[in-house]
């Protein structure tokens, strides 16, 4: 009797050790399934209390800062561009006005210049119409001069022929000649 | 028992004990106490370990917020978004109200699978009590949303529109079954992939007694413990996307 309780014991010992499954030991399965569902629920609680929704709020929070970051770099560049557009601006302009200037000042060059060699000309012209003048003048007196020198000196040799004279005739003859000559 | 271990040992000194590392034991006091429901075991070690792992990947992993994560922050975002665009993808956008279910599923399978990787340890999901529970949680939880959710077009989900109407009752049937079927395969997939893995871990641990096999025996552990590996992840991924799939029959039982 007390070795078949001992055998008995022993089997009952081995019995989960024994050849069978200890998963298909039915005596365990309370035990597993109350410690099973203790877990999932603490894990449940858990996720469902701090883990899941600090873990979205985190990703959430981030895809937030790469948008608003991605915008604020799109703006910053719209930004730049338009500041570059400007500055493009402000350079055709500059240099139109400076184009224009340029011709202006050329333009007012021009018509100064234009206007001192009117001037200039103006003034060559008097200048040459009376050094002309007293060209003319001077030819006329030496023209005149040598008709005078012309008829003292054809009276001085008619008279040193020893004839008077006629005064008319004499300058007529020398008129006649220095026409012939002029 | 006894007599077999002896000849076994006679014969060539090899023992193999490849299912003594699922047993379930009493963590304080002796071998051998009974276990009553409540007894603190190996398995509510085990399951604990991975209740405390998820709370230290996912809540002091992220405690510091940073929109710059650190590397555990990185990891529990990583997991968060694998899951989470598994669920939205499969479900569409309201299967997401249970999305923190589906993550507390994956996360305890995860975790328990990769823990019972580390030596001496004790893996609950390989226990068909535990998967079967997990499993039939789900199923129970499906079905019942199903008919919350659609009332008797739940029914739906049997009877194939697109088929000739002749087959259609035999179609059913058919279906019916294998909706029934879904939580025993369910849960033995997951349990038998981990039985498998470890006791044949287990058994050319036995060979290595033998000098001449021993070489032999730690390159088939190696390989093996790699294919465990990925077997753990790859059934905690099974496990939730199969989930997913029959919560997205609950929630649109038209196919």
């Amino acid at each position: 009797m007390a070795t078949e309780t001992i055998a008995a014991g022993e089997l009952a010992d081995h019995g989960a050790a024994g050849p069978g499954m200890p998963q298909l030991d039915v005596s365990s399965f309370p035990n597993q399934i109350f410690w099973l569902l203790v877990t999932l629920v603490v894990i449940y609680f858990v996720l469902s209390r701090f883990a899941l929704p600090r873990i979205g709020a985190v990703l959430a929070e981030r895809a937030g800062t790469i948008t608003n970051d991605i915008a604020a770099a799109e703006e910053l560049r719209h930004r730049a561009r338009e500041a570059e557009a400007a500055y493009d601006k402000a350079l055709a302009d500059a240099r139109a006005e400076a184009n224009k200037i340029v011709a202006d000042t050329k333009a007012q060059i021009q018509a100064d210049l234009d206007a001192e060699m009117e001037k200039a000309d103006a003034q060559i012209a008097e200048k040459t119409a009376e050094s002309q003048k007293a060209i003319d003048e001077i030819r006329e007196g030496a023209a005149r001069n040598v008709s005078e020198v012309a008829r003292d000196v054809a009276r001085e040799i008619v008279a040193a022929f020893g004839t008077e004279a006629d005064a008319k005739t004499v300058d007529s003859a020398v008129d006649a000649k220095l026409g012939e000559r002029a | 028992m006894a007599t077999e271990t002896v000849a076994a040992e006679g014969e060539g000194g090899l023992e193999f004990h490849p299912f003594d590392q699922f047993e379930i034991k009493p963590l304080f006091g002796e071998i051998g106490d009974p276990v009553s429901w409540y007894t603190i075991t190996n398995a509510t070690f085990w399951m604990a370990l991975a209740a405390v792992c998820v709370v230290l990947l996912l809540v002091v992993g992220t405690r510091g917020r940073a929109v710059i994560p650190s590397r555990v922050q990185s990891a529990a975002e990583l997991v968060y978004g694998f899951v989470y665009k598994m669920v939205e993808d499969v479900t569409g956008k309201e299967g997401l109200k249970y999305f923190p279910w589906i993550m507390t599923l994956f996360l305890f399978i995860l975790f328990s699978n990769y823990l019972g990787l580390l030596p001496l340890a004790f893996t609950p999901t390989s226990h068909i009590a535990v998967t079967a529970v997990l499993a039939l949680g789900v199923f129970i939880g499906v079905t019942v949303l199903g008919f919350v959710k659609n009332g008797m077009a739940f029914l739906g989900l049997f009877w194939m529109k697109e088929a000739p109407l002749f087959l259609r009752p035999i179609i059913a049937i058919i279906e019916v079954i294998s909706y029934f079927v879904r939580p025993v395969s369910h849960s033995i997939r997951l349990a038998g992939n981990l039985v498998a893995g470890h006791a044949m871990i287990k058994v050319f641990a036995g060979f290595a007694a033998v000098a001449a096999l021993s070489p032999l025996s730690v390159v088939a552990i190696t390989a093996i413990y790699g294919l465990e590996v990925l077997v753990a992840g790859i059934q905690a991924y099974v496990f939730t996307i199969l989930t997913c799939i029959y919560l997205k029959d609950a929630l649109h039982p038209s196919h």
